[in-house]
C-alpha cells in the first residue's frame, strides 16, 4: 500500500508537466459542449421541395402558402410536370415533390375524393420521414381551416396539443447536452487510460517497472485513479459549461449524477486499461478503443432509442455501460429523478467495474511468456 | 555463497533457440561480466534472471530464489539497469529516485538520506532537479545506474550499462561499480567494450545461444594465447554460424 502513494506521486507529476494533455482535457469539453448540441439535433429544417401545381386555383395557392410559411421548406422551383420534377431529385435539388392535381379546387368545393401526390427521396431516411409527417400535418391544418371557414364542422374533429413534460419546448438542446457529457467522460476516460499503459510499453519505462516487486493490483491501482480523477474534473468543466452556454442545471440533485460517474468512472478507466494491456502500440490501443466506443455510444440511447431498436440488438445494451449512464444523466438533468431511481443502474455499473478491473489486473503481464 | 546459480537454462521462441543450455555460477561480491556478440543472447539470459521472462526449461535461482517460481521474491532483491534507457524522462533524477526507492519499501526518511549519499558519491548536483529528459547521455546512465542501485540490492545486473558513453564518463562507470562491489553487491554486467571486460573479476563469452568459454581473464588469454581480451573475443565470435564474414 506504500508503494501507492508513491505511484500516484508519480503519476500527476506526469500528468501536470503534459500541456497537451491539459489543454485536451479542457478543450475538449469546451468545443463539444459549445457546438455539438446545435449541430446534433434531430429537428429537420430546410426541407428542399419541389412543386408541381396542376390546378392553379386559389385553393391550390393556398395550401402552397400554409406549407411554406411553416418554416420547414424551402420551395426550390415549381415544375410544369412529374418528369421535369423527378430530374430535381434526381439532380439533388430537391427532397420531397407535391403534386397538386388539376381540378383540385373544383373536387375539393364539390366534396369529391382527392388525391394528392407526394414523392420523396428517401435516401436520408430521417428527412424523408420527418418531411413526410410535416406535410402531411400541414395538409390537414389545410383540411381543417376551409372546413371551419366553411362552417361545415362535419365529422369528428380532434384537436390534439401535445404536452411534453420534463421539457417543455422541446429544445434538442436539453435532449443533448446530457447526452454529449456522458460522450465526453466516457471518451476521456476510455481514451486516456487506454493509451497510458501502452505509451510505457512503448517507451520502455514498464521493463524498470517490471522488474521492481510492485504488485499487480498496485500498479493498475495507481493508473486507476489518476485517470478516474481527470475523468470527474472533465465531468465539472461540462456540467458548467452546459449551465453557461445554455443555462442547463440538472432538475434533480446534481451529487446524483456524481456519484453514478464516481462508479461509472471506475468501471470505464478499467475497461481502457485492460486495452492498454492487450495492445503493443498506442495506435492498436487507440483503435481498438475506437471500436468499442461507437458500438457503445450507437447502442446506448443517445442517438436511436433503445426501445426502438431490435430485439437482439436491444439484448446487447445490457452489456453496454454507457447506455447506463446516458438513462442516468437524461433523467437526472430533465425529470429530477432521486437517489432510488437511479440504483438499479448502479448496481449494474458495480457489475462492470469487478469484471473490467479485475481483467485490467489479470492482464497485466509483469513476466512475458 | 553463490548468489546466482543457473543449470541448463534455456529459452526458445518458435523454432529459434536464443539460450541453449546455460549454466554457471556466480559467488558474492563477484564482478562478473557477461559478453558476446550482438544477438548471443545475454540479453534473454538477463531477462530470465530477473523474472521479466519466463525460461523454456532448466533452471536458474537467484539469490536462492527460482527464478520460473519465486520470481517476485527475486525481484526484491536485485537491481536492472536495462539495455535500453526505461526511467521516466518527464521526471527529474531525484523524482525516479524517490518513486523506485518508494516501491522497493523503503521510507521516507530512508530515500532522502539515500538521495543525498548517492547525488554526492556519482556527482549530480547540478542535475538533480533537471527533467531526465533533457540530460546527455553519460549523466542519464548515471541516473540509470543509481537508480538500478538505489534500494542497495544484493545483485545488480547492469545490461550495456557503457553503450554510447564516452571513455572518461565509462570510466567512472567502472569505478561506481567497483565501489558498490566492495561493499558487497554483486554485479552481472554485459558489455561490448573488451577493455571493460578485463576489469571483472570473471566472464564468461556467449557464442549463438551457449557459452563457450568461463574464467578469469587472465587465466582467458593465456589459454588463447592471446595479448589482449579483444582477441580473444576475436577467436571466438568468429566461430559464430550468425557471423556475417
Amino acid at each position: 500500500m506504500k508503494a501507492l502513494k508513491f505511484l500516484l506521486k508519480k503519476e500527476f507529476l506526469q500528468i501536470l508537466r503534459n500541456r497537451f494533455l491539459l489543454a485536451i482535457i479542457v478543450l475538449i469539453p469546451v468545443f463539444e459542449l459549445a457546438v455539438l448540441p446545435w449541430a446534433a439535433t434531430f429537428e429537420q429544417k430546410n426541407i428542399s421541395l419541389c412543386i408541381v401545381d396542376g390546378d392553379h386555383s386559389s385553393y391550390s395557392r393556398r395550401l402552397i402558402e400554409k406549407i411554406l410559411s411553416s418554416g420547414y421548406f424551402k420551395l426550390t422551383s415549381h415544375e410544369p410536370d412529374y418528369d421535369h420534377a423527378l430530374r430535381r431529385i434526381e439532380t439533388g435539388h430537391a427532397n420531397l415533390i407535391l403534386i397538386i392535381p388539376p381540378a383540385f379546387e373544383k373536387d375539393y368545393v364539390n366534396r369529391q375524393p382527392l388525391k394528392m401526390m407526394l414523392v420523396i427521396d428517401a435516401v436520408d431516411g430521417q428527412k424523408a420521414g420527418l418531411g413526410m409527417s410535416y406535410l402531411s400535418q400541414i395538409i390537414l391544418a389545410y383540411n381543417t381551416q376551409i372546413e371551419v371557414e366553411a362552417g361545415n364542422r362535419t365529422g369528428a374533429f380532434i384537436n390534439i396539443k401535445p404536452h411534453y413534460r420534463y421539457n417543455d419546448a422541446m429544445r434538442y438542446q436539453n435532449y443533448m447536452v446530457p447526452g454529449i457529457l456522458v460522450i465526453l467522460v466516457t471518451m476521456m476516460g476510455g481514451m486516456l487510460s487506454a493509451l497510458n499503459i501502452v505509451r510505457e510499453k512503448e517507451i520502455g519505462t514498464i521493463e524498470q517497472m517490471n522488474v521492481t516487486p510492485v504488485s499487480k493490483s498496485m500498479f493498475i491501482l495507481g493508473k486507476l485513479i489518476p485517470f478516474w480523477l481527470l475523468g470527474l474534473i472533465n465531468l465539472t468543466i461540462g456540467i458548467f459549461i452546459g449551465w453557461l452556454i445554455y443555462g442547463l442545471f440538472p432538475v434533480g440533485n446534481i451529487l446524483n449524477i456524481y456519484l453514478f460517474a464516481f462508479f461509472y468512472l471506475l468501471a470505464f478507466t478499467g475497461f481502457g486499461l485492460m486495452i492498454s494491456n492487450f495492445a503493443q502500440t498506442q495506435q492498436q490501443a487507440m483503435l481498438v478503443l475506437i471500436f468499442f466506443l461507437i458500438i457503445f455510444i450507437l447502442l446506448s440511447g443517445l442517438f436511436t432509442p433503445i426501445s426502438s431498436m431490435p430485439e437482439w440488438a436491444q439484448r446487447v445494451t445490457i452489456f453496454n455501460p454507457v447506455r447506463y449512464f446516458v438513462e442516468i444523466v437524461r433523467l437526472v438533468y430533465m425529470k429530477g429523478s432521486g437517489i432510488h431511481d437511479i440504483l438499479p443502474q448502479l448496481y449494474r455499473i458495480f457489475g462492470f467495474i469487478v469484471v473490467f478491473n479485475f481483467l485490467a489486473i489479470v492482464s497485466y503481464r509483469k513476466t512475458q511468456g | 555463497m553463490k548468489v546466482i546459480e543457473v543449470h541448463n537454462l534455456t529459452k526458445t521462441f518458435g523454432s529459434f533457440t536464443a539460450v541453449d543450455h546455460v549454466s554457471f555460477e556466480v559467488a558474492e561480491g563477484e564482478i562478473f561480466g557477461f559478453l558476446g556478440a550482438n544477438g548471443a543472447g545475454k540479453t534473454t539470459v538477463i531477462r530470465m534472471l530477473c523474472g521479466l521472462l519466463a525460461p523454456t526449461s532448466g533452471k536458474g535461482s537467484v539469490v536462492g530464489y527460482d527464478v520460473s517460481k519465486k520470481a517476485e521474491d527475486v525481484k526484491k532483491n536485485i537491481g536492472y539497469m536495462s539495455q535500453k534507457f526505461s526511467l521516466y524522462e518527464d521526471l527529474s533524477p531525484v523524482e525516479n529516485m524517490e518513486l523506485f526507492g518508494g516501491i522497493y519499501g523503503m521510507n521516507r526518511k530512508q530515500i532522502n538520506k539515500k538521495t543525498e549519499e548517492i547525488i554526492k558519491d556519482l556527482g549530480l548536483t547540478k542535475e538533480r532537479r533537471s527533467l531526465v529528459g533533457s540530460l546527455p547521455l553519460g549523466i542519464r546512465q548515471k541516473v540509470a545506474f543509481a537508480v538500478s542501485t538505489f534500494h542497495s540490492p544484493k545483485v545488480v545486473f547492469l545490461d550495456e550499462p557503457t553503450a554510447g558513453v564516452d571513455p572518461m564518463s565509462r570510466r567512472i562507470f567502472w569505478e561506481m561499480i567497483y565501489r558498490a562491489s566492495d561493499r558487497g553487491t554483486t554485479f552481472f554486467v554485459t558489455t561490448h567494450y573488451m577493455d571493460e571486460a578485463e576489469y571483472c573479476n570473471r566472464i564468461s563469452i556467449m557464442v549463438d545461444g551457449s557459452i563457450k568459454v568461463l574464467d578469469t581473464p587472465e587465466r582467458l588469454k593465456n589459454n588463447f594465447g592471446a595479448g589482449t581480451m579483444d582477441e580473444v573475443f576475436q577467436i571466438l565470435a568468429g566461430k559464430s554460424k550468425n557471423q556475417v564474414q
